[in-house]
């Protein structure tokens, strides 16, 4: 087995809190904005307000309005001047208020922010760590629902990461910060509350009286590039990230399938050797996102799984994504993967 | 980190950062004598034909009609007949009517999210009612006010609200992303400020094609700082597009006040400068001024003397959405303290001054209206509401993504059917 990196094998420090996602998040940002004088968070409505998720709430009063501030509503500004001012030394944090609204910014990101270690020969990095709530779930219609990820995997220089869990949000945000590189780091807004099972008929769940809600109060960190491993078994692997780990979590037990699930936590860099393991070890494989289907981080995974573990495969790799349709408001249950189309997928591929 | 002052023996002053910070806050009281409000009547109006430099000293000045006294003063005095005057008052009555029952539905979980434009009525009714009927419309998400006074259904609005069956963008977007081909009113996107060269460009297209429609567009003044603004600005400059922005300053953009686009050092309006585009400052609370400064820019849009750029400087007396609270980050009085008054109030006041309209009238109207509103309601609601199966067919989920199926969207339409019948049993819709 890979040194899958689990949640009791990671140092952490200080007195342990029960946090929801977004205070995980506001911790993170507190210790580091403590920690490091370089650090500065910007974005729409994250001064005096603390965003709209409250993420920031309290850290502008605490560390002062000259770092953390609100911006200008123009996310190729927000985005180009974190640019300029990594080039300067600083590490900054800006926000895009919703992933949806990050395409402005995709200029800077993509062909400044990604590229600018390459092109000067490292000589110039942009060491931000751009925060965005994502996914959908909570009737946000088109604009306030997409999961972009796949965009953002295909530029190279760019790191995606996608927390599941209040402890892993803090610990890989921490990271995040101190890397060197430009990471884009998606909060799955579903479940910033709570963790999410599908079931969106029933009460929403709470972190509360969970372990990885139990969140230190200290500067810790998890490794960019390493795969959770939530549940250990034997019947298949189940790769997914983000609000969808939870889902593809509670159709296993409502179904008693022994599955391996990984939580893969970072997109690029990917854990490989924690993915080919299980894969290996099972035999078969099931991925799973929220995001559209076509050219989705899933067709990259599955052509990945497919490359390294063709002879221990015992089924066809399977997907389960969102359809290839814009989020619709009235019918999100129905865009949204939830149990039945997990489910069958899993049926399919026990079958074989 | 790469500081120069590290160095030995400099003499340099440290540099500062400038973050703005608004007038007051939750708790502070307001007073608002800082706010410039020059005498209604008492601004010059430019012949429609001017070269655009000739506006520039409107553009730091406050176009306004309606004064103290209720009455209409000055050069920029549309002059309407008083039915155009009931008309206007009577929509911009229905706006708020519709807002408010709306916005309870929303809280009555009837849908997920609504949008008020309280206070800022006339900026929509008024500026329509200047424009011609097939003029073409890019609106925000605040401007219920341009389809209402279009005299669109207030059923079908509501329908789109709901995202029922009887919807007719099929339950897909947000409410209050209302669209109709029919009245020239463009899709609302939930990206900001899109539509400004959008709208330039149906305008470009206009011209080229030596039609006599013009385009209008509306945007907040906060997403004023977008690229796209700056985009259509040049666009609209280089073609001379026959097109109207109208910017909605209403001091804030959701938690953020009006400095986070830069108006602490220049006013919206002085942005058409830099583009030699002509621009005019205008009271957005007094209806007479909102028509007259559009009706303005649509003659000269009109007879080709190009774009126009109005600042609608008005306030936003409500939340920003039903997700808002606003009490965590504005005074609580600013609303009441606001200068400009109320443009219902106001239109409704001047009306009963020049003995056209009553206290009475206006009553009985109010009451009438909410009527109207909550039967529309009712009607809607014969379609159902959000989240309760009344809504279009699952397939319908797979349609327009492109004008045929392709093969991946047909099974995957086969599959949210199967799903559908598992999850859904006793859904009545298809
Ligand atoms: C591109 C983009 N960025 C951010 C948002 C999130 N957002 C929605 S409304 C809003 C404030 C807009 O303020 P303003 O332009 O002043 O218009 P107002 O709401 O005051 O009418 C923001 C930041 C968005 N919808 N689109």
């Amino acid at each position: 087995m890979s040194d899958v990196i689990t949640q009791t094998q990671t140092e952490a420090a200080g007195e342990t809190r029960h946090m929801n996602m977004i205070e995980a998040i506001n911790s993170a940002l507190d210790v580091m904005l403590t920690r490091d004088p370089d650090v500065i968070l910007l974005g729409e409505d994250i001064g005096y307000f603390g965003g709209v998720f409250r993420c920031t709430a309290g850290l502008q009063e605490k560390h002062g309005k000259t770092r953390v501030f609100d911006t200008p509503i123009s996310e190729c500004g927000i985005i180009g001047v974190a640019v300029g001012m990594g080039a300067y030394g600083l590490r900054p944090v800006p926000e895009i208020q919703f992933a949806d609204y990050i395409y402005p910014g995709l200029d800077q990101l993509i062909s400044e922010a990604a590229r600018l270690r390459y092109r000067s020969a490292a000589e110039f990095i942009a060491p931000m760590t751009v925060r965005s709530p994502f996914g959908g779930g909570i009737f946000g219609g088109q604009t306030h629902s997409q999961s972009p990820e796949a965009i953002f995997t295909h530029v190279s220089g760019l790191k995606t990461v996608v927390p599941a869990t209040p402890y892993d949000a803090k610990g890989l945000l921490i990271s995040c910060i101190e890397d060197n590189d430009p990471v884009i780091f998606f909060e799955p807004k579903r479940i910033y509350n709570g963790p999410f099972d599908g079931y969106y008929d029933k009460p929403a769940k709470s972190w509360k009286g969970r372990d990885d809600a139990q969140v230190p109060d200290g500067y810790y960190k998890i490794p960019l590039g390493k795969a959770r491993m939530v549940t250990d078994g034997d019947a298949l692997t189940i790769l997914a990230y983000g609000t969808m780990v939870h889902v593809a979590q509670a159709v296993c037990e409502a179904k008693g399938v022994d599955a391996q699930i990984l939580d893969l936590r970072t997109l690029v860099p990917l854990d490989i050797e924690a993915i080919e393991a299980s894969v290996r070890h099972t035999g078969r494989c099931l991925i799973v996102h929220e995001a559209t289907r076509t050219s989705g981080f899933g067709a990259e995974l599955s052509a990945l799984v497919t490359e390294r573990c063709f002879y221990h495969l015992e089924a066809p790799v399977e997907r389960v994504t969102g359809f290839d349709t814009p989020y619709p408001h009235s019918l999100e249950w129905a865009y949204f993967p939830g149990p039945v189309r997990i489910g069958e997928a899993i049926d399919k591929i026990l079958q074989d | 980190m790469a500081s120069a002052n590290d160095a030995k023996g400099h003499n340099r002053p440290p540099l500062r950062l400038h973050v703005p910070e608004p007038f007051y806050r939750p708790g502070d009281a307001v007073d608002f004598s800082h706010v410039t409000i020059p005498p209604a009547g008492a601004q010059p109006r430019p012949d429609e034909a001017c070269p655009a430099r000739d506006t520039y000293p409107l553009c730091d000045d406050l176009i306004r009609v309606l004064g103290e006294d209720n009455q209409a003063h000055g050069p920029w005095d549309p002059r309407l007949a008083p039915e155009t005057l009931r008309q206007m008052l009577r929509e911009m009555a229905l706006v708020r009517a519709f807002d408010n029952r709306m916005y309870r539905a929303q809280r009555q979980g009837k849908t997920s999210f609504y949008m008020k434009c309280t206070g800022e009525e006339a900026t929509s009714v008024c500026a329509t009612h200047a424009l011609d009927a097939d003029d073409m419309i890019f609106p925000s998400y605040r401007q219920q006010g341009c389809l209402i006074a279009r005299g669109y259904r207030l059923t079908e609005m509501i329908n789109q609200i709901y995202s029922n069956r009887a919807d007719k963008l099929k339950g897909r977007q947000l409410p209050i992303m209302y669209c109709s081909k029919r009245l020239n009113f463009f899709s609302i996107s939930g990206n900001l400020a899109t539509q400004l060269p959008q709208a330039t460009g149906f305008a470009m297209a206009s011209a080229s094609k030596g039609d006599s429609r013009i385009a209008a567009t509306w945007v907040g003044e906060g997403s004023t700082a977008e690229g796209d603004f700056h985009s259509a600005l040049t666009f609209a400059t280089v073609y001379n597009a026959p097109v109207i922005f109208n910017v909605i300053n209403n001091q804030w953009a959701i938690s953020s006040f009006s400095g986070f686009a830069g108006a602490e050092r220049a006013n919206f309006a002085a942005r058409a400068i830099g583009y030699g585009v002509a621009g005019l400052r205008v009271d957005g609370n007094d209806p007479l001024a909102v028509y007259a400064a559009e009706r303005w820019a649509a003659d000269r849009a009109r007879s080709n003397g190009g774009p126009t750029l109005i600042e609608h400087f008005t306030y936003r007396a409500e939340g920003h959405s039903t997700s808002d609270d606003p009490s965590a980050y504005r005074s609580a009085d600013e609303g009441s303290e606001w200068p400009l008054g109320d443009p219902v109030n106001r239109l409704k006041n001047h009306l009963i001054a020049i003995g056209e309209w009553s206290e009475a009238q206006q009553d009985a109207q109010d009451a009438e209206l909410d009527t109207m509103v909550k039967e529309a309601q009712k009607e809607a609601e014969k379609n159902g509401i959000l989240g309760h199966g009344l809504h279009h067919p699952f397939a319908t989920m797979f349609e327009d993504v492109f004008e045929e199926l392709p093969w991946h969207l047909k099974e995957q339409s086969e599959q949210a059917i199967r799903e559908r019948q598992i999850k859904w049993p006793e859904d009545p819709a298809e």
